[in-house]
């Protein structure tokens, strides 16, 4: 099958506008006839939800929480951003379409990335008429600050809680068509099966996560907003439910899957503290506009943080890359961290970990503002630093409140310890630019889909994608889909489509509790998670990755010979549903040692150690790579690759430099 | 720091809704820097691997802010500690060899779905009832039209942190749901966006709250000592005014 991106015709910054004149709708009246379901109910998934319901659709919406208020988008950190130019430092929709497409380093089309660029200003008008409550000044316009990546404040944000806002407003509009009768919400059910019938996905089978039972779902289009899949890697800052179940179920009923291996590292996570570590904690990348990285000068240098000298600490990200400092995407500043650790410069009893320091900035950035402000003359340091603490409270406090708690140490008196963890996949469900993926009738938004990020995505750009996604996107695209599906009549499920797909989903949950081996679902997780953080983590190299294939295929082999999973399928059973997800990852993994192992280049969060610059960068090869793949599943664990070319016409695409 | 400790764990198990619970005493190795929800991932392996079944628990993302997880530990929702969530209380707030009683939220409203787990839908429906603003998306005007004085803004914010957890329910002896209510219904009645649905929200909100089965607040404040984010007993006192004036002018 030949891969059709569907990017309108003509100049970029006509292409969105010129689609929206000239798509096909679906009149008022059609639309009630009309079904269509969404799985996941974070940022895309509620927005989507919400807005497809106001046009008249009937919307059917699954989470696999109790409520679709604690999808994980709830748990993004920084904020959003957006090409409003509130700050006159010279932004613009182009300048916004141009920095993500380099921050991507050059793997996003342009066409989707304009797009987002387009209707970014459109988010956060639709976000404060919802009441999301943004940090404001004192004259009450909206406030900014910057992320990595960018050299304009376009970032706004509510506190460190932004994406809790963003998605109480998402959700709030979602409850509010639930009260109208728009849309049958189903907490606490899990998609297991895509329904496809005649090549068109017609419904899904989701399974009562309270009562065991395995239901179907009749639609005539089915949206996946399942979000990312960074729990492969066992450790991450994601959720411990967040899975790849929904969209890995797509791939095997026909949908390709884009650029696997994207991976995103988050340079500012709490470090590891043991073995028993169930997750990792972020610590925005918003903190990096005041703190300061640095590392001692002297390997294996044990003397406490605040007893080492200026003169001998290396604030190697400003050491490296002077125009940005601690601002460069997280890719690059993921990869010094590891350098600089893998070269004997850790800190913290694991070693594994840098410093993130807020004094400087808050005796001189903001200690020095606050004491001018309040007419203190020749302030000392100790006033300085009292009144620097004050604003960075303000700015940053439930963050600084959050470290404590984890590791016991106060970061306003001793500098925190960060290191990389997972955090993100920009590769997910290949979808052409009207969302659909290669089952007509699929659509794959937000986290899950591959699109707008390329190989390294910059901060608050997935809130900015979910919401774009969800809002304005979809509910035009489709409709492009459904004015073809007015004639359509709701297909009983009954039909043997879903009797079948259901039969799969049940075999799979017999053979689960069939096995009655000696191992928890938990500590393959774990092994799997190990292998991919070694092998396909923040470098990758050929001799490791064909390692790490064989390695997965060989837990994967044993899992279903002595997992063990306790209780019935007729009952609330956590642990039954924790199989699915992990059976599902150790196929997940294998493919994307496959992918990284394809793609015989570096660029963005994807570093194969073969090909770097002699200053240790990422080294594209635009000759061979500049393209999409986009993975067809086959037969059981055999994949074929396609590709897709990308085009660029409005930027000239050069080797990425944040020096 | 000691590196390991033992705690004796008296947990509430009960099958599912209908079935009568009881506790079950665990002991459970674990360490100060294990969070508790590691505790218990330890106390199911360990009861996995004898062949006995796991404790069922709420827990998602586990910093703090999906509001998921919901432990009544000590008597305490989300434990000993203030303005934390279960996820983030740690084993150094206990000492080696202390006996831990865990049960889950206790509510009508919030009735137990398998041990420790229970359901909240009762709190979706009120949010369906009225916790919203009637904008269907793109209607918005530019998002700087109008101004909003920082601290109005600021104090919004702080209602609009609530997680929807649900400890305010388990704290209270009445088990009301005014403290979640009146946040919801403070953040939107000081906003002007809020401003058309002031009156009808706070009605609609109340009238759903009392059909699902809350009950009525008589002012212990035990909501908000035990919430993990700090929403003030004010918001108490502003759903009150706010439903008195929406109820005057005959709403």
């Amino acid at each position: 099958m030949k891969l059709e991106s569907k990017i309108p015709e003509g100049p970029i910054s006509e292409k969105w506008t010129k689609f929206k004149s000239m798509a096909p709708l679906v009149n008022p009246a059609n639309k009630r006839h009309i079904e269509i379901i969404v799985v996941g109910t974070g940022l895309a998934g509620a927005s989507a939800a919400a807005s497809l319901a106001e046009m008249g659709y009937k919307v059917s919406a699954f989470c696999f929480q109790d409520s679709p208020r604690r999808a994980h988008s709830i748990a993004a950190q920084g904020g959003i951003n957006a090409a409003k130019n509130y700050q006159n430092d010279g932004d613009s929709v182009f300048r916004l379409f141009y920095d993500t497409i380099k921050g991507g380093d050059y793997r996003a089309r342009e066409g989707n990335v304009h797009r987002l660029a387009e209707v970014s200003t459109s988010i956060i008008d639709q976000c404060v008429a919802q009441g999301v409550p943004f940090a404001r000044e004192y004259g009450g316009t909206l406030s900014n600050r910057s992320f990595g990546g960018t050299q304009v404040q376009r970032t706004f944000y509510a506190a460190g809680q932004t994406g809790q806002q963003l998605l109480l407003g998402a959700y709030s509009a979602l409850e509010r068509q639930v009260g109208l009768g728009n849309v049958k919400m189903h907490n606490r059910h899990e998609m297991v099966e895509v329904v496809t019938i005649e090549g068109k996905a017609r419904g899904i089978i989701a399974r009562n996560l309270v009562t065991g039972k395995l239901e179907r779902f009749f639609s005539h289009a089915v949206l996946l907003c399942t979000g990312g899949y960074g729990n492969v890697f066992y450790l991450s800052t994601n959720a411990m439910g967040s899975n790849v179940t929904a969209a890995w179920k797509a791939h095997k009923a026909g949908a390709y899957f884009g650029n696997p291996c994207f991976t995103q590292i988050h340079p500012t996570c709490i470090p590891v503290s043991g073995h028993y570590q169930s997750k990792l904690t972020l610590m925005s990348e918003s903190l990096r506009n005041d703190g300061r990285i640095w590392v001692p000068k002297k390997q294996n240098d044990d003397r406490h943080p605040n007893n080492i000298p200026e003169d001998e600490r290396d604030y190697y990200l400003e050491r490296r890359y002077p125009a940005f400092g601690n601002l460069v995407p997280r890719d690059i500043a993921s990869r010094a961290a590891k350098e600089r650790c893998d070269g004997g410069y850790g800190v913290g009893p694991s070693k594994m970990a840098v410093y993130l320091d807020f004094k400087y900035n808050m005796m001189q950035k903001y200690g020095r503002t606050e004491a001018s402000k309040h007419n203190i003359e020749n302030p000392d340091d100790a006033t300085l630093l009292r009144l620097g603490q004050e604003v960075v409270k303000e700015k940053y406090g439930n963050l600084f409140d959050m470290y404590k708690q984890i590791t016991d140490e106060d970061p306003y008196e001793v500098p925190m310890r960060i290191y990389p963890a997972v955090h993100y996949t920009m590769g997910g469900l290949w979808v052409d630019y009207n969302l659909m993926t290669t089952v007509p009738g699929l659509y794959a938004l937000g986290e899950a889909n591959f699109s707008d990020h390329g190989a390294n995505r910059l901060g608050a750009s997935a809130l900015m994608q979910g919401l774009a996604d969800g809002y304005f996107v979809i509910p035009l695209t489709i409709g492009s889909y459904l004015s073809g599906e007015i004639h359509t009549k709701a297909i009983p499920t009954s039909h043997e489509a879903f009797e079948a797909a259901e039969n799969r989903a049940n075999e799979r949950i017999q053979n689960f509790l069939n096995i009655k081996g000696t191992r928890s679902v938990e500590s393959y997780h774990r092994e799997l998670g190990l292998i991919m953080w070694n092998k396909c983590g923040m470098a990758r190299n050929e001799k490791g990755l064909n390692e790490a294939i064989a390695e997965i295929r060989a837990l994967r082999e044993d899992f279903y010979k002595n997992v063990r999973v306790p209780g019935t399928d007729k009952e609330f059973n956590p642990e039954l549903d924790k199989a699915g997800r992990v059976a599902d990852f150790l196929e997940l993994g294998e493919l994307m040692c496959i992918d990284a192992l394809n793609r015989n280049e570096s660029c963005g969060g994807h570093f194969r150690e073969e090909y770097q610059t002699e200053d240790g960068e990422a080294l594209r090869d635009d000759e061979n790579y500049k393209n999409v793949f986009a993975w067809e599943h086959t037969e059981n664990n055999k994949w074929e690759l396609h590709k897709e070319e990308l085009i660029y016409e409005n930027i000239k695409i050069q080797q990425r430099s944040y020096k | 720091m000691k590196h390991s400790m033992k705690v004796n764990l008296q947990v509430w198990r009960q099958k599912n809704a209908q079935a009568q619970g009881n506790f079950e005493n665990y002991s459970v190795e674990t360490n100060p820097n294990m969070s508790f929800l590691e505790m218990f991932d330890v106390l199911n392996e360990q009861l996995i691997h004898d062949g006995k079944e796991p404790v069922a628990f709420d827990h998602d993302c586990r910093e703090g802010i999906c509001g998921m997880c919901s432990m009544v530990i000590n008597g305490n929702p989300h434990g000993p500690k203030q303005a934390i969530t279960t996820c983030q209380l740690h084993m150094r707030s206990f000492n080696d060899g202390d006996t831990i009683v865990v049960e889950p939220w206790r509510a009508n409203a919030f009735p137990v779905i398998k041990d420790l787990s229970v359901n909240r839908s009762s709190f979706d429906r009120i949010i369906a009832s009225g916790g919203f603003v009637s904008v269907n998306t793109g209607n918005a005007v530019d998002a700087n039209n109008i101004l909003i004085p920082k601290d109005i803004a600021d104090e919004a914010f702080e209602a609009a942190t609530c997680i929807g957890c649900g400890a305010c329910v388990s704290a209270c002896k009445n088990a009301s749901a005014m403290l979640f209510v009146g946040a919801k219904v403070t953040q939107l009645s000081l906003l002007p966006q809020g401003q058309a649905e002031r009156q009808s929200r706070v009605v609609a909100m109340v009238n759903q709250m009392d059909a699902e089965g809350f009950g009525a607040c008589t002012n212990t404040g035990a909501c908000a000592a035990e919430c993990p984010k700090g929403i003030p007993l004010s918001v108490i006192a502003t759903l009150n005014r706010e439903y008195t004036s929406a109820k005057l002018n005959g709403k």
